[in-house]
């Protein structure tokens, strides 16, 4: 089991439970009833703790190692997924991954950020901070579905587009600034769903959609807390504070017309449950993509422009 | 009576003002003293000269920072300036604590009520809509407001088959806004497409420093894209590069030669060629 900060009295009792069920096996007693009464309480207490998430405790949740990456999704939703690599113009981004799949027998085009589930994978995906030529691979593709009129699903899960040298060189403003561009007039319906970190113009790449969704603990905002900590507070270990001010998580979004929809997440996190997770992705995007699939492209292009245009608190 | 003493007594300096206040930031606007010195060669200029070579060293050609108002004084022939959403300010989406007060205060210092001014105008005779960041308020940064003015301008440009013009010089996304802010970069870069569907002319002209949000949104996608000489042009800042790599950057990294260089720039235009230049452009599009 993994344990967050705030899971620290459930794992106690899960413990407890635990030796119990050993009890029970080594001395051939009948504790049935107080273990079921044990389960009865940490499902309770995982209950209330997991309705009342601090903004951090999503930070955390949304980082761990353990959350589901895209692949992990990818191959659990789709069908026949095949990869198809490169920018055309300089290289292959591993941080991002795209290609064709089918979704419930319609073929879609797939593009997601991809994070690792180990220190050596992650170093492999740059921790799913992609490069501009991740950018361009994802805008080809976006081109290529719009050409043969698939759909385009997008999962994202970054802390951020990667801040080196080379990106600069190679862009990086101008990659994700097109993408912008691109998508808001792509002739084909895209919906993107932030799986875990939505980290800025890095996340927002691969976001101008007819519909944004967001798992129930993911997060998307402007700049990691550390980074928003260290430039308003001037200290970034501020970053817990930074949280709970910046409004970022799923349930803010919502709230304020940014997303369409929240996926409810297993109780304890994407990471205990993967299957029933990707199921309950999957049954979101069966039903979203026969509708929009449906919808006049014109339509759905003037109300993706308004879904961003509206977006702005101002006094005039 | 005559004091012998006095004549060896120092007299007065005069006061060179330095370019630069407290927080390290460049002051754009027209310094109150008398001489100026400049930050990159250190030459001391007379300030009516710096004015008269619109605010540029005629020593080194550094461009120092000017103010969206003088910025549309050097550009706009005279008189023909109309202002859009001039009274458009911002709310608190995100209630970030103290946000209104700054916004306040800022709005009292610089006579500004936000990053960027929008409007129409004439250069040199020809029509054009125009946007103009101004690095005073708020490093320029784009929160609800900035987006919604640039947004504005570009779909005015795009119903009234008008050129464009967007001068940059921005900090990035407003942080104090939080994701509103994140999500004005869509939303004028959705504009530009739909300018760019109707076939609408889009210039855009770097200053210093243009980063961030803005970089990776409407600055990088004009039909044209011009920068002042030496403009620091980037996405990431440079301490969290380097912070990233931990290697130091080179010299002339992200400034404007640097982008023309890897080609994301057409050209380098001196702040005293840019009028003719921006006229040269617009003439070939009417």
């Amino acid at each position: 089991m993994v344990t967050l900060p705030f899971e620290k009295n459930m794992y106690e009792l899960k413990s407890k439970i635990d030796e119990l069920k050993n009890l029970a096996i080594d001395q051939n007693m009948d504790l049935d009833k107080e273990i079921r009464q044990l389960e009865i309480k940490l499902y309770n207490m995982q209950k209330e703790a997991y309705k009342n998430l601090t903004a951090w405790d999503k930070v955390s949740i949304a980082r761990l190692v353990e959350r589901p990456t895209a692949l992990d999704y990818i191959n659990l939703i789709f069908e026949d997924f095949m990869e198809l690599h490169g920018d055309r113009y300089y290289g292959d981004d591993s941080a991002i991954v795209g290609g064709i799949a089918y979704l419930n027998g319609i073929p879609v085009t797939v593009i997601a950020q991809q994070k690792g589930n180990n220190t050596k994978e992650n170093i492999k995906r740059n921790f799913g901070m992609p490069n501009p030529e991740g950018y361009r691979k994802a805008l080809r593709l976006m081109k290529q579905a719009e050409k043969f009129k698939r759909p385009v699903i997008c999962l994202v899960d970054t802390p951020g587009a990667y801040c080196g040298l080379g990106a600069e060189e190679r862009g990086q403003g101008e990659a994700i600034a097109r993408n912008l561009m691109e998508m808001s007039t792509l002739k084909t319906p895209v919906i993107s769903i932030v799986i875990g970190e939505g980290g800025s113009g890095g996340a927002l790449a691969l976001a101008v959609a007819d519909e944004v969704w967001m798992l129930e603990h993911a997060i998307y905002s402007i700049l990691s807390p550390e980074g928003f900590a260290s430039i308003l507070f001037k200290d970034s270990s501020r970053a817990k504070e930074a949280a709970n001010v910046m409004k970022i998580t799923a349930q803010d979004l919502i709230n304020f017309g940014i997303i369409d929809r929240i996926i409810k997440e297993p109780l304890g996190g994407a990471h205990t449950n993967v299957d029933e997770m990707a199921a309950s992705i999957k049954r979101n995007l069966e039903e979203s993509i026969n509708r929009l699939l449906w919808e006049p492209i014109e339509a759905l292009l003037i109300k993706r422009y308004y879904k961003f245009r509206k977006i702005g608190k101002i006094v005039e | 009576m005559f004091e012998f003493k006095r004549i060896f007594k120092r007299s007065r300096y005069i006061e060179v003002k330095n370019l630069e206040n407290e927080d390290g930031e460049k002051r754009p606007n027209i310094p109150s003293g008398m001489w100026v010195k400049c930050k990159t060669c250190g030459k001391i200029l007379y300030s009516k000269d710096l004015e008269n070579s619109i605010m540029t060293c005629e020593n080194c050609r550094t461009h120092f920072r000017i103010g969206s108002r003088e910025r549309i004084n050097y550009t706009i022939d005279s008189g023909t300036f109309i202002e859009y959403d001039k009274n458009m300010i911002s709310e608190n989406p995100i209630d970030f604590e103290g946000y209104e007060d700054k916004l306040q205060e800022l709005r009292d210092k610089t006579l500004l009520n936000e990053a960027v001014i929008t409007g129409e105008g004439k250069i040199n005779g020809q029509d054009t809509i125009i946007a103009v960041m101004d690095s005073n308020f708020m490093m320029g940064s784009m929160g609800s407001v900035v987006g919604e003015k640039i947004t504005r301008a570009i779909e005015k440009a795009t119903e009234a088959k008008k050129p464009i013009i967007i001068f940059t010089a921005s900090g990035g996304a407003r942080m104090q806004e939080g994701i509103y802010s994140l999500m004005q970069m869509a939303k004028t870069s959705a504009a530009i497409a739909r300018h760019n569907g109707k076939g609408g002319l889009y210039i855009t002209v770097l200053t210093d420093p243009t980063t961030g949000g803005v970089t990776a949104s409407f600055a990088m996608l004009g039909d044209i894209i011009i920068a002042e000489p030496n403009a620091l042009i980037g996405f990431a800042g440079q301490r969290v590069i380097e912070q990233t790599i931990k290697q130091q950057l080179p010299d002339g990294f992200q400034k404007a030669e640097f982008l023309l260089q890897k080609g994301f720039i057409d050209k380098v235009v001196d702040r005293k060629a840019m009028k003719d230049t921006l006229t040269e452009i617009l003439k070939m599009h009417s």
